[in-house]
């Protein structure tokens, strides 16, 4: 039988499509417990490449036959090897082309809607990791929020739909992935933009966006509105967008909200983080539609791909939304948290600009899930 | 620089997963029980697998050296030195050698774990003599001298305490169960 490739993409729509699909994981068992490729109709076998080198026969009753089958390994060569063992035995096999590497640095582009004036705004769904960033446009003119050290994506992308790259913001100091916010800016001539209460260590030139601050993309009228909501870090700042999208940064997910310890203030951020999403978010409209910038979990992923929701609708569904007694809330979000994402504190030093990591040391720190919520 | 004494070295440097792992179970299978393996690699995967591999399949991993780009693993293969009887009558546990060290008493210890194993981890103040080497060895020890000697589990040390009570050492002393179960202070290279 043949072995074949199968790349990100395809198993990105696999998963928005909610498609079966029957994973060997040959990683070791530590990592694959850590992080693993999530689908919602997606099942799962991990048995590490280095108890297979004496052959397949052991596991060949534990893989359906009427399963679609994917080996993933950490860089690709260790599921080349199973996969083609398995396929000696008989099997019909494919491997994730670049392995877990190329998962977690995978983007998909995904439409979210139109603009008033007929710009638009994308979601990239950095699907092995969680992480969103935005791209908004209009009239040839493009802003990008959050964008991740992929950065040839989205200068590629914006180039493939002929706009150009006018504006860069980052909501916050990221803490679980390095930013590519900064490089894109110097590569297309943009303005960098972060709020100055999360860069006072910074080593570069930025622009400080502050409360209040509009941003006009394209000739037209719509604008990034900058909203000042600490709590994640003291300067998250949300934005409006044409009135009609928030893109809440790690303050506020679908199924979770943003968590304030990362930066190693849980205690003093925890009041901000209330303020913010009891006072500040409910005197928005309730239509405007939620643009995170993360996802914890598959269930969180609309049909089309997209991540997002209507903020009156997370107003009733959204538990952390719906704690009234504020020692509970305070209990929640500084106890019993869950694991820091990995490599946090290089993270944001790199962030900031005080350590300039080569690509495989930032592959090495970004590894796993996002972490940056609680629930 | 430590003398690992490695019996042998597989050279795995810029191969990618799964060639360091594979490299290293055809050495693996070409040695003796209890022999020292150095694996070179370059592949940083290689950090997490190689001790899974090694756990896995029951053989020891000593521990890395990281020299640069070059990542230095140590390994032992399995033996099965547990299944031993023990035949040197005199035997103190674990517990009784650390009050010795505490009380300061006059005594040497000695581990006789091959170099690499001490390398790594290992009492401060143990006189290594790997147990292959011990022969050769025993004009360097006093014949009345207090000597505590340790391995990993109480089986190599029990070998190496009857080699000293036949060549006429009066005060020889195996600790058991040894380094495996160790809870006292230790030394070795990162650490």
């Amino acid at each position: 039988m043949t072995v074949t490739v199968m790349t990100a993409r395809e198993v990105t729509k696999k998963i928005f499509n909610k498609e079966e699909l029957f994973i060997l994981d040959v990683r070791n068992e530590s990592d694959f417990q850590d992080w693993k490729i999530e689908g919602e109709n997606f099942d799962y076998l991990n048995v590490p490449y280095f108890e297979l080198l004496d052959g397949v026969e052991g596991i060949l009753d534990k893989i359906p036959a009427d399963k679609k089958i994917l080996v993933v390994c950490a860089k690709e060569g260790s599921s080349i090897m199973v996969a083609e063992m398995l396929s000696e035995a008989g099997l019909t096999i494919s491997y994730l082309e670049g392995g877990m590497k190329t998962w977690s640095e995978y983007l998909e582009p995904v439409k979210v809607g139109d603009l008033n004036d007929g710009g638009e705004i994308y979601q990239f769904v950095r699907i092995g990791k969680g992480c969103l960033s935005y791209m908004v446009v209009s009239n040839g003119e493009a802003a990008l929020i959050d964008a991740t050290r992929m950065t040839k994506t989205y200068i590629h992308f914006a180039e493939s739909i002929g706009v150009k790259i006018k504006h860069v913001f980052d909501t916050h100091l990221h803490a679980d992935h390095i930013s590519g916010g900064r490089i894109i800016a110097e590569k297309t001539g943009a303005q960098y933009w972060l709020p100055p209460k999360d860069a006072a260590e910074v080593t570069f030139e930025y622009q400080p966006l502050q409360d209040g601050n509009d941003v006009t993309i394209g000739k037209t009228k719509i604008n990034i509105h900058a909203l000042y909501s600490p709590g994640h870090t003291i300067g998250s700042t949300s934005f409006v967008v044409d009135k009609k999208y928030l893109l809440s940064g790690d303050i506020l997910f679908i199924d979770s909200i943003g968590r304030p310890d990362l930066a190693g203030k849980a205690e003093d951020w925890v009041g901000d983080l209330r303020e913010t999403l009891y006072k500040r978010y409910r005197e928005l409209s309730e239509e405007l539609l939620v643009l995170p910038a993360h996802f914890m979990i598959i269930d969180e992923l609309n049909k089309d791909g997209t991540v997002a929701e209507k903020l009156g609708t997370l107003f009733t569904k959204n538990h952390g939304l719906n704690i009234d007694d504020e020692v509970e809330f305070r209990k929640l979000v500084t106890e019993n948290l869950p694991p820091q994402p990995n490599a946090y504190q290089e993270i944001r030093e790199t962030n900031m600009g005080k350590i300039n990591p080569d690509l495989d040391q930032q592959r090495e720190m970004e590894i796993g899930p996002n972490r940056c919520a609680v629930r | 620089m430590n003398n690992m004494e490695a019996n042998v070295v597989v050279d795995a440097k810029g191969l990618s997963c799964p060639m360091p792992i594979v490299k290293t179970k055809r050495a693996m299978d070409s040695l003796e029980a209890g022999q020292v393996l150095e694996v070179l690699a370059t592949d940083k995967g290689s950090k997490a697998d190689i001790k899974a591999w090694a756990d896995s399949t029951g053989h020891q991993y000593l521990g890395i050296i990281e020299e640069g780009e070059i990542l230095k693993h140590y390994l032992r293969k399995s033996s099965n030195e547990e299944t031993n009887d023990k035949k040197h009558p005199n035997i103190i546990d674990n517990e009784e050698l650390e009050n010795k060290l505490e009380a300061n008493e006059e005594i040497i210890i000695l581990d006789v774990r091959e170099a690499a194993e001490y390398a790594f981890n290992h009492i401060p103040g143990a006189l290594s003599i790997p147990i292959g080497k011990l022969v050769e060895h025993l004009s360097e020890l006093k014949k009345e001298a207090a000597i505590c000697v340790v391995c990993r589990t109480g089986n190599r040390s029990d070998l190496a305490a009857q080699k000293l009570a036949e060549n006429g050492f009066k005060n020889v002393i195996n600790v058991v169960p040894g380094m495996s179960q160790w809870t006292g202070k230790t030394t070795g290279i990162n650490q």
